[in-house]
């Protein structure tokens, strides 16, 4: 590697209990491109969040240019020089595209912003990048999300960067896209800009980075010339991790009933493609793949919260309409989703547990449109039972549990209307051990009492654990279905990176 | 380039419906009046309608950050009663009033910011507090209504130049030219319509957020003073009346949404509010030139504000996640 000229030493940073980073190390020597590679949860993101301002860390330090350097802001991490590519996280969607591109520093004349120099420089950035279709006076807002994710790139490009991170940025773009984007990296490379990339297409690696990076559980693991490891290798390096959680027994054998769940040809706003798939009672099956490959607006759309889907969907050999959640959840028996985000869309966090559980089944102990509090005592109390909810009374705010026990709630409020189909977006993200392994037990549990359960999980080793069968998705479509033998780390990350899997693969 | 103008006129949708709802309702009001277009007629509708115009101004900034400032209206009531008191005597006494007025409403808007964008307190609490403050200042000023104005300046200020033309409209289209465009082309003003769109990415962006939030209260608390001005010069004296602060707060409000301005913040603008100020006000003069019952006033204000809000939320059908929707 050439003179370093950023260097990232010992940077720590933890969320609560949960460990996020841990020592990590990264070192960029100018005119290289730089991959960062790891799994779901490896830490790449709090990784660029440190370098780009956003987290500070709990300990570590960076240099640039061989100088100390501490980072308060975004704001001053682009004065520094260090510029990133968010998953269009930063643009402005009511201003126009030329607002976007110049919102840092844009051009001005007697202290006002001179919008035709502006322009300018936008149409200069967008031509660069090869996105000269997109107009300058366009708003961000009304652009498709391929063409906003130019903007940005263009954006980065025109703060003249020292150093660019692009996180994800291709993953929105279309081939020709992508090609325009590399050409412009490797420019910059060759003006000595050192560039970090991080993406999950195995194949843009190998063909843009000088050295790639890989990261393991908050930790750096290697660094190595690009050219000296094959894909699969670098797979190697970015699982391998200790298991600590223990999962209940599946079932004997294979569930035979017709099934309680049946999709087919389900298309959304070209981000669902032609997904099918079938969840019978007593099943539990997982859906894996990368974080943003469309599971989330899967078991949105499975749910009613979407609209303009094509496609069908039966429930119990009937076909549904899914209008809106609040249908759903009685359509054939009851379909619950245990949302992913439980602190916006799952809870009410300032009301009482009593109010959160009841929620979805107050229908069951109201008469007369008022709700019958024994009824709903003893309703809430064999809840919080089964479910070993630890709070210091029904009538405290949700908000003072833990997120364990929180998340408890979520789930307890939909188990309230005995649900047949259940839908779970994710459900132990950021929850201890503990409680994870309360809830494994529980949703095996559930699936021997008949109930079809889909699941989606960012932890690959959960998957593999709980699920009956895994679904692999990508880029909104289910690429790979894996079950017994086959249903392992190695062939889920894999499959997850659309590579094909060496070993023989699960019947779809 | 024909697309260019599309994309200039697109954001501008809520102003040209305001500019050709005014210009509609303005002309039956002439054609209709007993006296016809006059000066006189003409004067009067300009200075009735500048005052809403220039606390509507006001208004528009904090909302384009995607904030609120109940406290316009009071800051508008407290100018008033601070210029019956202080803008009289000689013309250096006079002037020297001006500037103290002008200074207040900086003052009370630079309170407002503080409290808002240091406090972290919600807008709509915060301005509200900030206005009752505001309206006990004025009561103390002015326990009973009263007060004089340097005569000179008040007929200057409500009177018509040569030709014509009503000197409120002149003071109206000086304020946009030198405090509203010079903010909208300016690199705050520009961050403030940022943090309205969205105030993470602004964040992200390095826009600083607290200097464009805390500039826009500002100018809003000036921006009501000049109305506070203008109001004491139309009536020759000051008045603590906690009833025109409020109506001044809401009809800003509405004036604001009329304007084209989105509360959500991030579109919009100034000389919007200022049209739907003047939409607001017309209507009132309408039932008066067709002989109707001005009871009916709050109806009709309120279907013209649904309308035209409505028209503004068609954009919703096109949405096809239901949860944007609660968002």
């Amino acid at each position: 590697m050439t003179a370093s000229l950023f260097r990232l030493e010992g940077v720590s940073k933890r969320y609560g209990g949960v460990r996020a980073l841990e020592n990590a190390r990264l070192e960029c020597g100018h005119g290289r491109i730089h991959a960062v590679l790891g799994e779901n949860g490896a830490g790449k993101s709090t990784l660029i969040k440190v370098m780009s301002g956003v987290v500070r860390p709990d300990a570590g330090t960076m240099e640039l240019s061989g100088k100390p350097l501490v980072l308060d802001s975004p704001a001053a991490a682009s004065r520094a020089g260090i510029v990133s590519v968010f998953q269009e996280l930063s643009l402005l969607p009511d201003l126009s595209v030329a607002d976007n591109i110049g919102i840092t520093n844009p051009p001005t004349r007697f202290g006002l912003i001179d919008r035709r120099a502006q322009r300018r420089m936008a149409e200069e950035a967008l031509a660069r990048v090869g996105a000269g279709d997109i107009h300058p006076l366009a708003p961000v807002g009304q652009l498709p999300l391929s063409r906003r994710q130019m903007v940005e790139i263009a954006k980065a490009l025109v703060r003249s960067p020292k150093i660019l991170i692009l996180d994800e940025a291709t993953s929105a773009l279309t081939a020709a896209d992508v090609a325009g984007v590399f050409r412009v990296l490797r420019e910059l490379r060759d003006q000595g800009l050192a560039i970090v990339y991080i993406s999950h297409r195995m194949n843009e690696i190998a063909e843009l980075a000088d050295d790639c990076s890989v990261y393991r559980n908050g930790r750096h693991v290697g660094t190595f010339p690009a050219a000296s490891k094959s894909p699969h290798e670098i797979i190697e390096m970015m699982i391998g991790r200790e298991y600590t959680s223990v999962f209940p027994p599946r079932r004997a054998e294979a569930p035979t009933a017709p099934p309680a769940l049946a999709v087919k040809k389900l298309c959304w706003a070209g981000r669902l493609k032609d997904i099918d798939l079938e969840v019978r009672p007593g099943e539990i099956v997982g859906l894996g793949g990368l974080e943003g490959q469309g599971q989330r607006d899967l078991l949105l759309a499975l749910f009613g919260a979407l609209k303009g889907l094509t496609g069908t969907v039966e429930v119990n050999g009937a076909r549904v309409s899914l209008s809106n959640p609040r249908r759903t959840r009685i359509a054939g028996g009851g379909i619950a989703l245990v949302p992913e985000d439980r602190k916006t869309e799952g809870l009410m966090l300032p009301m009482t547990v009593r109010d959160n559980l009841s929620f979805a089944a107050i229908g069951q102990f109201s008469r007369f449109g008022f709700i019958d509090r024994k009824a709903q005592e003893a309703a809430l109390a064999r809840m919080m039972d089964l479910l070993k909810i630890r709070a210091g009374g029904i009538d405290d705010p949700v908000a003072s549990l833990s997120g364990g026990n929180q998340q408890k709630v979520v789930i307890g409020k939909w188990l309230m209307t005995s649900p047949k189909i259940i839908l779970l977006n994710d459900p132990t993200r950021g929850i201890d051990v503990g409680t994870k392994q309360e809830l494994y037990r529980l949703m095996r549990d559930l699936a021997d009492a008949d109930a079809a359960i889909l699941f989606y999980s960012t932890d690959y080793a959960e998957l593999i654990g709980c699920c009956d069968r895994v679904l692999i998705l990508y880029d909104g479509a289910i690429i790979r279905a894996l079950e017994g033998e086959a249903m392992n780390e190695r062939n889920i990350v894999t499959s997850a990176h659309n590579l094909a899997v060496e070993v023989a693969q699960g019947a779809p | 380039m024909r697309q260019d103008w599309g994309y200039r006129l697109a954001p501008h949708r809520g102003l040209l419906l305001a500019v050709g709802l005014f210009v509609v309702m303005f002309a039956m009001f002439i054609s209709h009046h007993p006296a016809g277009f006059s000066s006189n007629v003409l004067n009067t509708a300009a200075n009735k309608g500048a005052l809403l115009a220039f606390v509507a101004m006001a208004q528009t900034l904090p909302v384009l950050t995607s904030g609120l400032d109940l406290s316009v209206g009071n800051v508008f009531v407290l100018t008033n009663c601070l210029a019956s008191t202080v803008v009289t005597g000689s013309a250096e006494h006079a002037a020297l009033g001006v500037v103290l007025v002008l200074a207040t409403g900086l003052a009370c808007g630079a309170l407002n910011g503080a409290i808002v964008v240091f406090g972290r307190l919600q807008p709509i609490i915060a301005t509200l507090a900030t206005g009752a403050m505001y309206h006990g200042v004025a009561l103390l000023l002015r326990p009973e209504p009263g007060g004089e104005v340097h005569e000179g300046f008040a007929d200057f200020m409500t009177g018509s130049v040569a030709g014509g033309i009503p000197f409120a409209m002149i003071l109206l289209v000086g304020v946009v030219l030198v405090i509203w465009l010079p903010y909208r082309l300016s690199t705050l003003g520009r961050a403030a319509y940022a943090v309205g769109s969205s105030e993470q990415a602004a964040y992200m962006s390095g826009v600083p957020v607290a200097r464009a939030k805390f500039l826009a209260y500002v100018l809003a608390g000036l921006l009501a003073s000049i109305a506070g001005l203008l109001l004491t010069c139309l009536t020759y004296s000051g008045e603590a009346n906690a009833l025109l602060g409020g109506s001044y707060t809401l009809n800003s409000i509405a004036a604001v949404v009329l304007g084209g301005t989105s509360l959500y913040g991030g579109s919009g603008g100034a000389i919007g509010s200022i049209l739907g100020a003047f939409v607001l006000r017309t209507i009132g003069d309408l039932l008066f030139v067709f002989d109707m019952n001005p009871l009916w006033q709050p109806l009709f204000l309120g279907i013209v504000l649904v309308v035209s809000v409505g028209l503004g939320s068609l954009r919703l059908l096109r949405i096809k996640s239901r949860l944007e929707l609660y968002r």
